[in-house]
């Protein structure tokens, strides 16, 4: 096969990546800080989809543009989950969490499923069907403003949390739980605002991915492990290591595609994580847990 | 057999004893409805039985179960369907390879120190690993599914599992019973002891001389072997294997569900559960029914939303407050 | 509108245990005039929801045109097997149970099994409108029908239709790449595809063959890897978002092929069309479908318009029907609705004046109509015409595929 069919794919892949990346930051934001596990990610991320889809209709304004309201209401609806529902669970066991965020995924799918009917849904832009020509590559346009909207949004995140005070006291409490504690800061307060960022992230992305693909009450469940193979190969609590796993995942699974049969793809991605879990269970760029 | 029931109260025993009895005799008055649900009742409890020593007794949480369930369905289904080997002959292939897979597993989770949500994780990526590969897998005919091919209703043939829904629920009633009494000598016996130390705290066991490892690796070995036998019944019940369902996360997740809310590491828990989770979603398919109500997915939400209460007002499950009302103490 | 269960029965079983549980819930002849009570299970919510729904749709017109057709009316009990095999048969137990005396589902395959099992254990018939795996028909099931094609009848089907397009287009491709989603469908249309083709003189050969997950986000590396082969057509077996997908990335890749074949669902869908518009003309699926001459099929695509406006009628709309269609004829014949003669009344059909592509309905002696004849169409203009085959089609088809970028 001729080499720019490899670059293409690559190409793809990691443009791709990038905004599964960003979606992934949300969901290592929320564990790595609240160290909950929030297996109803997806379901949020469709939830997200589903509002930028309505506000289209509305509005008529680009999925790009509409990102910002969106992960606006996304913020609203994480800080209140995690007030509201979520944080009695933080110290309780994995499978009580587990079980809480399976519920809210049930609920959450067959709400919208309801309101808004099993058939596709999609957004259709100007630039939907456009594509950029580089010599032998041809670039999705899509794709490439998706990427860089993800990679703005990345690093207005890093900025918050490597300048601001309230970002460096959630960096605090998520080092240094007791210690944030015997210092005065409001944990419980700090947690939603952290899982109001994450659920932000996730917002951003799903507004990012709505010009890109179509939307089904169903897509939720794939999107959350996606997440978790990601975040896990990057590496827990680490920014920059939520987008490179992204990164690595959407290269892997493009090129195991295209070397491979295609149908066998998400293996690779799988085979990865075992990899990653047994030999350097922090991930690429994670610390190591300090217990 | 005395050394089972000694120290269990007699209350308990009491009460045991009338439900097997009522089990014994529903199918005689049940409908068809009763009886495909009481199977079901039954399957879940087993099912969750089996998790339960994983996780309640070892302390791993499993979220990629359906593994064995998938192993355990298409090894026995396979050997009937191209050499018509009756399943009790191949339910040893079936035992044999999903117990192998938790090996390799527990073996590599426990040996690189894979633990909490990291080992779930694991488990689930063995799972789609399973479900990706045997679409793929030929000789069980990939994703357009292995057929298995149905004889005459009219005769329980219980060495081929060909038969009637009586039949199936007697042998699920027969497994779970089963399963029910050996995790209770399980849970008497010194490996139940060593479970219980190293779920509360492995450092100590280990301080103690407790092969922290091996117990582990006996818990999920075991509890993979036991899950896989509801594959074997799964499969000649339903006829119809296709790696997409089976080897899916949603019955992964599925299967939890009971143990969970009855009372993870409780003895009784995956029963209540089962009972009460199947129950609750006839239920409410009951009441939308009668309600002439006819939205697509609001059963769902209703089911979603009891399984939040519960899980928010019983912290530890059902059982163990109503264990405390019925005044007994497991 | 949904349509009410007017009455509760409940039957005790009387079987011993672990002895034979073949019984018959009601001996009893209603008196002709009396409605039959049908019970149709779909998938309205899980992974298929948009299939059963769709479905689902056709179920609330036909009452009506029943009535115009002289036939009883069905009591229809619906049911939801929420795309999960257990609900399947526990659903179907149940509506048994609620005094069903014929079942219609239930499009998935796994599904349909577990449901036809329980048919046949109760002895209620079960008409299957939709579902195509083969071993379904192939279990020596009594009381199990089945009006739809299976996956080499729609092979076999789509190759001779080929053929015709071609003729009549005077465009024939040489090289072809083979794209299906690797799901139940996908893979029984793969099987069989070299086998089928085999049988014919087709003037292309298949580059290569791949393969997609049916659960893929991107279609991007599988479109690349097509086009790299270098073929002129594209043949595909896909679903829906499939073929969404695989159109934008046609389109971004910059690759138009000379035809593009489908042998399955999406392409011609209501979402397809509108989400795509001009992009989406051209494309020509070979799917069991209407014939646009009959008299009923006019009659249902009026119904169907005039209650739901902006769908076209398709292939869910139209063997739903049927099978509801084959439920109240054959309740007319048999004059009872003794299960038995139902059966029995059912396995006599012969219905020549149906919507469905082919000389009508009848079935052979496994409970499948093997006369069943699949169609080709066209998206031409936003809409659906029927090019082929001959004396069942309603336009001409129109060939090589204008290119994208000339839109």
């Amino acid at each position: 096969m001729p080499i720019e069919i490899y670059l293409n794919v690559a190409a793809s892949g990691l443009l791709t990546g990038l905004v599964y990346g960003l979606m992934a930051l949300g969901l290592s934001v929320i564990f790595g800080v609240v160290r909950v596990v929030n297996f109803a990610h997806g379901e949020m991320m469709t939830l997200a989809m589903y509002l930028t889809l309505v506000l289209f209709s509305a509005l008529k304004l680009d999925p790009l543009v509409l990102l910002v309201p969106i992960a606006a209401v996304m913020f609203a609806f994480g800080y209140l989950l995690q007030l509201g529902l979520i944080n009695p669970f933080i110290n309780r066991p994995e499978h009580s969490q587990f079980m809480l965020l399976v519920a809210l995924a049930l609920i959450l799918v067959n709400v919208q499923l309801i309101v808004f009917g099993p058939d596709a849904q999609g957004i259709r832009t100007a630039y939907s069907f456009d594509s950029f020509q580089l010599g032998p590559l041809i670039v999705d346009a899509s794709k490439v403003y998706a990427a860089g909207a993800a990679l703005v949004v990345a690093a207005a995140l890093f900025a918050f949390f490597r300048f601001t005070l309230l970002g460096k006291a959630i960096r605090a409490c998520a080092d240094n739980y007791d210690g944030a504690l015997v210092v005065g800061l409001n944990v419980k307060r700090l947690y939603a605002l952290t899982f109001g960022i994450g659920a932000a992230c996730v917002g951003a992305a799903g507004a990012m991915l709505m010009a890109v693909i179509d939307v089904t009450p169903e897509i939720g469940p794939a999107y959350t492990l996606l997440a978790f193979v990601i975040v896990i190969t990057g590496g827990l609590g680490s920014m920059p290591g939520a987008l490179l796993g992204g990164l690595l995942i959407g290269l892997t699974e493009a090129l195991g595609g295209v070397l491979f049969t295609p149908s066998a793809k998400s293996m690779f991605a799988f085979g990865l994580l075992v990899l990653v879990l047994l030999f350097r269970p922090q991930g690429i760029l994670g610390k190591k847990a300090s217990g | 057999m005395k050394r089972l029931v000694e120290g269990v109260p007699r209350r308990g025993l009491a009460i045991l004893g009338a439900l097997l009895a009522l089990l014994l005799v529903f199918p005689m008055l049940a409908s068809g409805y009763l009886l495909a649900i009481g199977f079901l009742i039954l399957y879940f409890a087993y099912v969750g039985q089996a998790w339960n020593i994983m996780m309640g007794f070892a302390g791993q949480l499993s979220l990629g179960h359906s593994l064995y369930v998938g192993l355990g369905a298409y090894a026995a289904a396979a050997l009937y369907f191209h050499f018509g080997l009756s399943p009790w002959l191949g339910l040893g292939a079936s035992i044999g390879i999903s117990a192998a897979a938790g090996a390799v597993i527990g073996f590599l989770a426990f040996r690189f120190g894979v633990a909490g949500v990291y080992f779930a994780i694991l488990t689930i990526a063995f799972a789609e690993f399973a479900r990706i590969g045997f679409d793929h897998f030929a000789w069980v005919h990939g994703s357009s599914g292995l057929f298995l091919p149905v004889a005459n209703y009219a005769e329980n043939d219980l060495w081929n599992l060909r038969g009637s829904p009586t039949m199936f629920y007697y042998l699920m009633l027969g497994l779970t019973a089963g399963a029910f009494v050996l995790c209770h000598a399980l849970l008497r016996s010194r490996m139940g002891y060593y479970w219980l130390a190293i779920r509360e705290s492995p450092e100590a066991a280990q301080a103690l001389g407790v092969n922290v490892f091996r117990y582990k690796m006996y818990a999920v070995m075991i509890s993979a072997a036991m899950t896989s036998l509801a594959g074997v019944v799964f499969a000649f019940y339903y006829n119809n294997l296709f790696p997409e369902q089976i080897f899916h996360i949603s019955r992964s997740i599925e299967l939890i569900l009971g143990p969970i809310i009855g009372g993870v590491g409780t003895l009784v828990g995956p029963l209540v559960g089962a009972l009460l989770l199947t129950g609750l979603s006839a239920g409410l398919h009951e009441v939308m029914l009668q309600l002439g109500i006819d939205v697509p997915g609001i059963r769902q939400v209703f089911y979603g939303i009891c399984l939040l209460l519960v899980v928010m007002f019983l912290p530890d499950g059902v059982w163990p407050p109503l264990a405390k009302k019925l005044g007994l103490r497991r | 509108m949904t349509q009410r269960i007017n009455r509760r029965r409940f039957n005790q079983a009387l079987a011993a245990a672990g002895a034979a549980t073949a019984f018959h819930p009601f001996g009893i002849v209603r008196a002709q005039g009396a409605r039959l009570k049908v019970g149709v299970l779909l998938p309205r919510s899980g992974v298929q929801a948009g299939i059963g729904q769709d479905c689902h749709r056709v179920v609330q017109i036909t009452g009506g045109l029943l009535s115009e057709l002289g036939l009883p009316g069905l009591d229809i009990m619906n049911g939801d097997t929420e795309s999960n095999v257990d609900v399947a048969r526990s659903r179907a137990e149940r509506l048994i149970s609620e005094g069903a005396q014929l079942l219609v589902g239930a499009f998935d395959s796994g599904q349909t099994t577990a449901i036809a099992q329980v048919a046949e254990q109760r002895g209620i018939p079960l008409v299957i409108n939709i579902a195509a795996a083969p071993p379904i028909t192939e279990q020596g099931y009594k009381f199990v029908f089945r009006n739809f094609a299976t996956a080499p009848m729609i092979l076999g089907d789509a190759f001779a239709n080929q053929l015709e397009v071609f003729s009549l287009t005077g465009v024939a491709p040489k090289t072809a790449v083979f794209m299906h989603v690797n799901d139940t469908f996908g893979v029984a249309m793969q099987k069989g595809f070299t086998g089928v083709m085999s049988k014919f003189t087709m003037p292309y050969k298949v580059a290569q063959t791949i393969a997609y997950d049916p659960a893929a986000r991107d279609l991007s590396v599988e479109v690349a890897k097509a086009r790299a082969s270098g073929a002129e057509a594209l043949i595909m077996v896909s679903r829906l978002n499939d073929a969404i997908l695989i159109t934008r990335e046609l389109v971004k890749q910059r690759w138009s092929p000379t035809a593009v074949l489908s042998m399955g669902p999406g392409w011609y869908e209501d979402q397809y069309l509108k989400t795509l518009g001009k992009l989406g003309d051209g494309p020509i699926s070979f799917v069991p479908w209407y014939d646009p001459n009959k008299k009923l099929a006019k009659q249902l695509e009026a119904a169907h318009a005039k209650a739901f406006p902006g769908i076209n009628l398709n292939t869910n709309h139209i063997y739903t029907f049927e099978a509801l269609l084959v439920a109240a004829d054959a309740y007319k014949r048999a004059g009872s609705a003794d299960p038995k003669a139902l059966a029995d009344a059912i396995r006599a059909t012969d219905i020549k004046d149906n919507v469905s592509t082919g000389p009508g309905i009848q079935f052979n002696a496994k409970g499948q109509n093997d006369k069943l004849k699949n169609s080709a169409i066209q998206n031409r203009g936003g809409k659906l015409v029927v090019v082929a085959p001959k004396g069942a089609s309603n336009a001409k088809p129109e060939l090589p595929m204008k290119a994208y970028d000339k839109r």
